[in-house]
């Protein structure tokens, strides 16, 4: 039979380039739920999807809060997002004590991106299984970054990851022109009707299964969970109702083509 | 501090005189050198009541008989959300070497944020209390040079202070003076809130005499305590004036009130 | 032949004896020296005074470098600008001085890199490029950090530095940090005898923070320079060369070779009786 020799590490390339380990790691993040994120001109805002293990369980985690002005939202695998938001955290508490300030996103990203890097160079080590959002407002405005297993981090101004989140992204490059003067509550809007694309026909977005994390030039990084976040649910729901229940379902189909 | 930099220049380096070479690896200290301790002064106070805790502190930096710098806050929120502390419960007063204070401050304020980051939830003052003394235990062979004292609000919602010396012993208490003028204030504040030496004076005399139960008291009473023990601790020592600042901890949150005190 | 210098011209061994080389670095034969730690300043600057203003700070040392009373190098510049919202200025050990330059500049050059290559989306843009330059205020937090450590290993950076510039909001801002990690900030602030001869003048021009909100640039620049000439008078240690600079919005405007104007000695007039003098 035909055996793969070129993935039992991290450090070493197939004949065709590629380093199989960094791969599935990547595939770790497409097993995660969705989650997603947008920017404007004056927010930032992350909207994810929990899962429960079973009915009885509690949801899982999906966005984090790190430091005031910023959070990050995960896909893939919890415990190594945990290990990646301490190291964050940390450096951010450190920023605030060595200069006063808060620690800019693109700081903070390059830093994540530098420590999954080394991952996928040292033998025995394992690239982190788990993909990241990283939203907030710093001292150069609003700002989403999209952090990958093999390192690679990019700046956006809306991105998904997770399980199926392709329709999400659909979405939000659709609607992609709208979002730069879009006010809070809109972009809010935007952020649950991305996520709602990337569920399956069976679900619904609740206010058991919603996160939501919004940032501004004039508000510090919340998460918003349970009833706080039934208003929006509400809303935005009522929208599509009315709007176009059609015309969503088209959007679907597309893309499973 | 201008001495400091108008010390005697070394004289003796290496020479070539081979009789004088030192022949031991080395000569005991000549002179202390560099001494990392100062003492910046000032006074702080806590006291504690059934539903807060008033923790104060004059805004007087010194640097012997220098005035470094007529606003330097010693009372410090701890644990709140972003640089601001909002939302804070806790309290800090530290008096004696600043540089210590802030460092002190800023590791406490970085344990608690932990707190909540790992656990979810606020620490509990008592929590709080304890930690900080470990942190200051920490460091009992180089210590911070500080008086600490930490208020807030118990589980019960009851007024709760802590005192500290500088390497970690703690105790709770009603209320505690600190700092160049603590000799001045804790017997005043003995008197006025414990009530020592005070006696019932419709009891008998001599062995007849009944001490006066101490009882806590109310927000506005304290407040005035603590604005007469600065006002007085002021007159008579030189390291404490500039300005009062007050923090009053309740289940409300915490109010901070900067005010005037005497210059000279 | 020997070639290392200390055998040059050495008096003959068997007169004298061997050489003792316990003083040399142990590689050369020496004995083991114990490590070593900055126990007093060498050569030294003097005060370095500063006053807030209504939309800046102004900041003034002198130009001399003192070995002990020998007043050794004379054109020493004791203000250094890291940004166009900072300065800081140094009294104490001048060597401790120019690693902290060194320090500064390391600091300035990681700064601007991950500036530049951090975002591509706003870096470029107009009046967004200013904002995440480092503040006064941060500038003032790191060097307090870095002093309180030096001084917590016993290896103290012999310096009482003073820190000016603009703070996050644009608004003037002056503190200082010495060799203990001892930090402060008022309205106006003078390093070593300028603490006792120039406060005490430069406080009836700012008693307090509403006073140098009201304060303009010229008379804050006339009170500083007041201040240099007094401390010429009465500090054996100083020089009337000086440098001053002045922090606002526009940016950092720096003097370094000022000469002390307008000076009078008639209040020495009557002084005599130093030394040998008698009449």
């Amino acid at each position: 039979m035909f055996r793969n020799n070129y993935d039992n590490d991290s450090v070493t390339f197939s004949p065709q380039g590629r380093i199989f380990q960094v791969e599935y790691a990547q595939e770790a993040v497409k097993q995660g739920s969705v989650v997603v994120g947008i920017v404007s001109k004056t927010h930032a805002v992350l909207a994810a999807i929990k899962r429960n293990a079973e009915e009885l369980s509690s949801y899982q985690r999906k966005i984090i809060p790190i430091d005031t002005h910023y959070g990050i939202a995960l896909a893939g695998l919890a415990s190594d997002a945990r290990v990646l938001s301490n190291f964050m955290k940390q450096q951010s508490l450190a920023s605030r004590l060595t200069y006063a300030r808060p620690i800019l996103l693109s700081d903070i990203t390059a830093r994540i991106g530098d420590r999954a890097q080394t991952n996928t160079q040292h033998y025995g080590k394992r690239p982190y299984g788990v993909g990241l959002l990283i939203a907030g407002v710093d001292a150069r405005g609003p700002h989403l970054f999209e952090f990958q297993p093999s390192g690679v981090t990019v700046e956006c101004v809306a991105g998904g990851i997770g399980a199926r989140s392709q329709m999400a992204r659909t979405y939000l490059e659709r609607n992609l022109d709208e979002f730069e003067n879009c006010g809070r509550e809109e972009l809010v809007k935007h952020a649950l009707r991305a996520l709602k694309d990337s569920l399956s026909q069976d679900k619904e977005l609740t206010v058991e299964n919603t996160s939501l994390g919004v940032a501004g030039m004039e508000e510090n990084f919340k998460l918003y969970e349970g009833e706080e976040i039934a208003g929006w649910l509400e809303t935005t729901f009522e929208n599509k109702a009315e709007g176009e229940t059609g015309a969503e379902g088209g959007e679907g189909m597309e893309v499973d083509t | 501090m201008a001495s400091l930099f108008h010390a005697p220049m070394p004289s003796t380096g290496p020479g070539y005189s081979f009789s004088a070479q030192p022949t031991a690896a080395s000569a005991p200290r000549q002179h202390a050198g560099f001494y990392p301790y100062t003492d910046n002064g000032g006074s702080t106070l806590g006291i504690s009541g059934a539903t807060f805790t008033i923790l104060a502190g004059d805004t007087r930096s010194t640097s012997g008989y220098n005035i470094n710098t007529r606003h330097a806050p010693k009372l410090f929120k701890i644990g709140g959300e972003g640089p601001d502390n909002l939302n804070a419960r806790i309290v800090l007063s530290v008096v004696g070497f600043a540089a210590d204070g802030n460092a002190l401050k800023e590791r406490l304020d970085t344990v608690v944020k932990m707190y909540r980051y790992q656990h979810g939830k606020e620490i509990s003052v008592h929590a709080c209390a304890q930690r900080l003394s470990h942190i200051l235990y920490g460091k009992r062979f180089f210590p911070y040079y500080v008086t600490a004292i930490l208020g807030g609000l118990d589980e019960e919602g009851k007024g709760a202070l802590y005192s500290y010396d500088p390497v970690g012993s703690y105790e709770r208490e009603q209320c505690r003076a600190a700092g160049a003028a603590s000799s001045l204030i804790m017997p005043f504040l003995d008197n006025q809130v414990n009530l020592k030496n005070q006696y019932d004076p419709m009891s008998g005399q001599g062995l007849e005499k009944v001490q006066r139960v101490p009882e806590p008291l109310p927000k506005e009473t304290v407040e005035e305590i603590v604005r007469d023990a600065f006002t007085s601790a002021v007159e008579r020592h030189i390291e404490v004036g500039d300005g009062l600042q007050m923090m009053v901890i309740t289940k409300e949150g915490i109010e901070e009130t900067f005010s005037p005190l005497k210059e000279d | 032949m020997n070639h290392f210098p200390e055998a040059w011209g050495r008096p003959r061994d068997e007169i004298y004896g061997a050489y003792n080389p316990t003083y040399l670095p142990s590689s050369l034969g020496g004995a083991h020296q114990p490590t070593t730690r900055t126990q007093s300043p060498i050569v030294t600057g003097t005060s370095v005074l500063a006053l807030k203003f209504s939309t800046g700070v102004v900041i003034a040392a002198d130009n001399l470098a003192s070995y002990g009373s020998l007043a050794r190098f004379t054109d020493v510049h004791r203000l250094k600008p890291f940004n166009k919202r900072a300065v800081v200025g140094f009294g104490g050990d001048v060597s401790d001085m120019q690693y902290l330059d060194r320090l500064l500049n390391s600091l300035d050059v990681e700064e601007n890199y991950t500036s530049s290559t951090g975002d591509s989306k706003q870096g470029g843009e107009e009046g967004l490029v200013d904002a995440p330059l480092m503040s006064a205020k941060n500038l003032h937090t790191y060097l307090a950090k870095v002093m309180y450590k030096r001084r917590t290993d016993f290896n103290p950076l012999w310096n009482a530095l003073l820190i000016v510039g603009l703070d996050d909001q644009s608004q003037p801002f002056l503190a200082s940090a010495d060799l203990l990690g001892t930090t402060f900030s008022a309205p106006s602030l003078a390093t070593g005898f300028g603490a006792h001869l120039a406060q005490p003048i430069l406080r009836r021009v700012v008693p307090n923070e509403a006073a140098s909100r009201e304060l303009s640039r010229e008379k804050a620049v006339e009170a500083i320079k007041e201040c240099m000439k007094v401390l010429f008078y009465r500090d054996a240690r100083s020089m009337n060369e000086y440098s001053i600079a002045v922090v606002d919005e526009n940016g950092v405007e720096l003097s370094e070779n000022e000469k002390l104007e307008n000076q009078s000695w008639a209040f020495a007039d009557r002084i005599k009786g130093y030394g040998t003098q008698v009449v």
